[in-house]
This record gives C-alpha cells, sequence and structure tokens, in this order.
C-alpha cells in the first residue's frame, strides 16, 4: 500500500547538505524536485481557536481518500491545530460522522 | 469543582419513528434536570448517514444536548444511554476547559493587535525566497 500524497520521497532532502556551501539540488533519479507550496496553517490564518468535531465539512478536508489524517508536512498546518484537528477528526470517527477507513 | 462544567452530549437514534426522537431527547433531558443539570441547548441534527455501519443500521438520527453541571448527571445519562437499545452511539465533550482557552487566545490577540496597530509585516521576503527560485531555476 503506498499513500502517495506527493511525489517526493521521504527524507531524502532536496540539496547537499556538505559544507561546501554550495545549495545546488541534488541530480539524479529526480529526486531534487521539491513541491513547494503555501506552507502556512489555514487556522492560523482564519484564526481559529477552537476545531468543532461535528463540522463534518471543515474536517473532510483533512481526510484524504483512504480515510487517513493528512499530515501536518502535507497541509502545512502548525502543530497547535494539527493536535486539535486530529482530536476533532477522532471524535467525529467515534460517533460515525467520519470514517476510520475507506477501501 | 465550584465552576459549573459544560459537555456536548452527540447521541445516535435509531432512525425508525421520528416523532419518537423527541420524546426520547425529552426524557433524557429530564434525567439530566432531575440530577441538578441545566441543558443549554436540545437540538436535533436530522437524519443522516453513518460514516460506516453500527449494528447493522446504515443511518441514524443525531441529536445534540449541551449540558451544564457537575458531572453526575452525565453519569446517570450515559449509563441511561448504555442500557437503551434505540441508542446507537452516543459521545460525551467536555468543552468549558477548550472554551476558556479559546476565549483567552482571543483575548490575547485582541490585546496583542490594540498594543501595536499594524505595522509592516514579516521580515524581507526577498531573501528567503532566494534559494527557492534557484531550486526552480535549477530543477528544470
Amino acid at each position: 500500500m503506498s499513500t502517495n500524497y506527493e511525489d517526493r520521497p521521504r527524507g531524502g532532502g532536496g540539496y547537499d547538505s556538505d559544507d561546501d556551501g554550495d545549495r545546488r539540488p541534488m541530480g539524479g533519479r529526480g529526486g531534487g524536485r521539491r513541491m513547494h507550496r503555501r506552507r502556512v496553517c489555514r487556522f492560523c490564518i482564519d484564526k481559529v481557536d477552537l476545531i468543532d468535531f461535528k463540522d463534518v465539512r471543515l474536517l473532510q478536508n483533512y481526510l484524504p481518500e483512504r480515510g487517513k489524517i493528512l499530515p501536518r508536512r502535507i497541509s502545512g498546518n502548525c502543530a497547535t491545530h494539527q493536535r486539535m484537528l486530529a482530536e476533532a477528526i477522532k471524535r467525529a470517527r467515534n460517533i460515525a460522522l467520519l470514517p476510520y477507513t475507506t477501501d | 469543582m465550584q465552576t459549573k462544567r459544560q459537555y456536548e452530549v452527540v447521541f445516535i437514534v435509531d432512525p425508525t419513528g421520528d416523532e419518537e426522537v423527541a420524546k426520547l431527547t425529552e426524557g433524557f433531558s429530564q434525567i439530566v434536570t432531575d440530577q441538578g443539570g441545566v441543558i443549554v441547548k436540545a437540538e436535533t441534527m436530522g437524519k443522516r448517514q453513518l460514516a460506516y455501519e453500527i449494528n447493522h443500521h446504515k443511518d441514524g438520527t443525531f441529536v445534540l444536548l449541551e449540558i451544564e453541571g457537575s458531572g453526575r448527571e452525565i453519569a446517570e445519562l450515559e449509563r441511561r444511554m448504555r442500557v437503551n437499545d434505540r441508542i446507537l452511539r452516543y459521545l460525551t465533550v467536555r468543552v468549558d476547559e477548550d472554551r476558556r482557552r479559546a476565549e483567552k487566545l482571543k483575548d490575547r490577540r485582541a490585546r496583542k493587535a490594540a498594543k501595536r496597530p499594524s505595522q509592516g509585516g514579516h521580515g524581507s521576503s526577498s531573501r528567503r525566497g532566494a534559494p527557492m527560485e534557484f531550486a526552480e531555476a535549477a530543477g528544470e
């Protein structure tokens, strides 16, 4: 099973990090292709203080097809809001507003 | 212990017979008030499809209760719901702490905004943007 959120190998950073100071993308295997999107927490922008577990429409945005919680590294959420979001999703799952899994 | 706790209780009723839902909710509200709790809000969220089957039911009627009290009425309410066959599932969430926290954050933000009225944005973006631009150029 592969959850392909993004065409980016996990861990393999885009730059060589030896100390010669040149920051050039690593060549070969198409590894250097780094998707850069707006890495901002949407909840911080909207100044959300509380994420309601009954707000299915909102929570669904963070639940890809498989039904797993979208990781922070993809959504760009800040730690605080990711925690609130995860909690809300788990509550929603408990009362069958959201699925635990879909296949 | 002195401040009242606030809870949100959501439960799912087996959707056969809609007028009964109101009666059932009424009964539960009665239990809560008997135990010394206060019903802040009672709201039927309507019939909706369940995300997964519960006891071979594909859909259910969702009811939301907002309760203020000591916590004893919650225990009684949950006990009753567990016994009732028509309640497919229930979830109780204590909300007063989270709400207070949210309130505090809001206050802090308001105070911050009042203290220094919008002055400049973040640091200059040109420096931070540079490596990204380079990466983009080299990647192609």
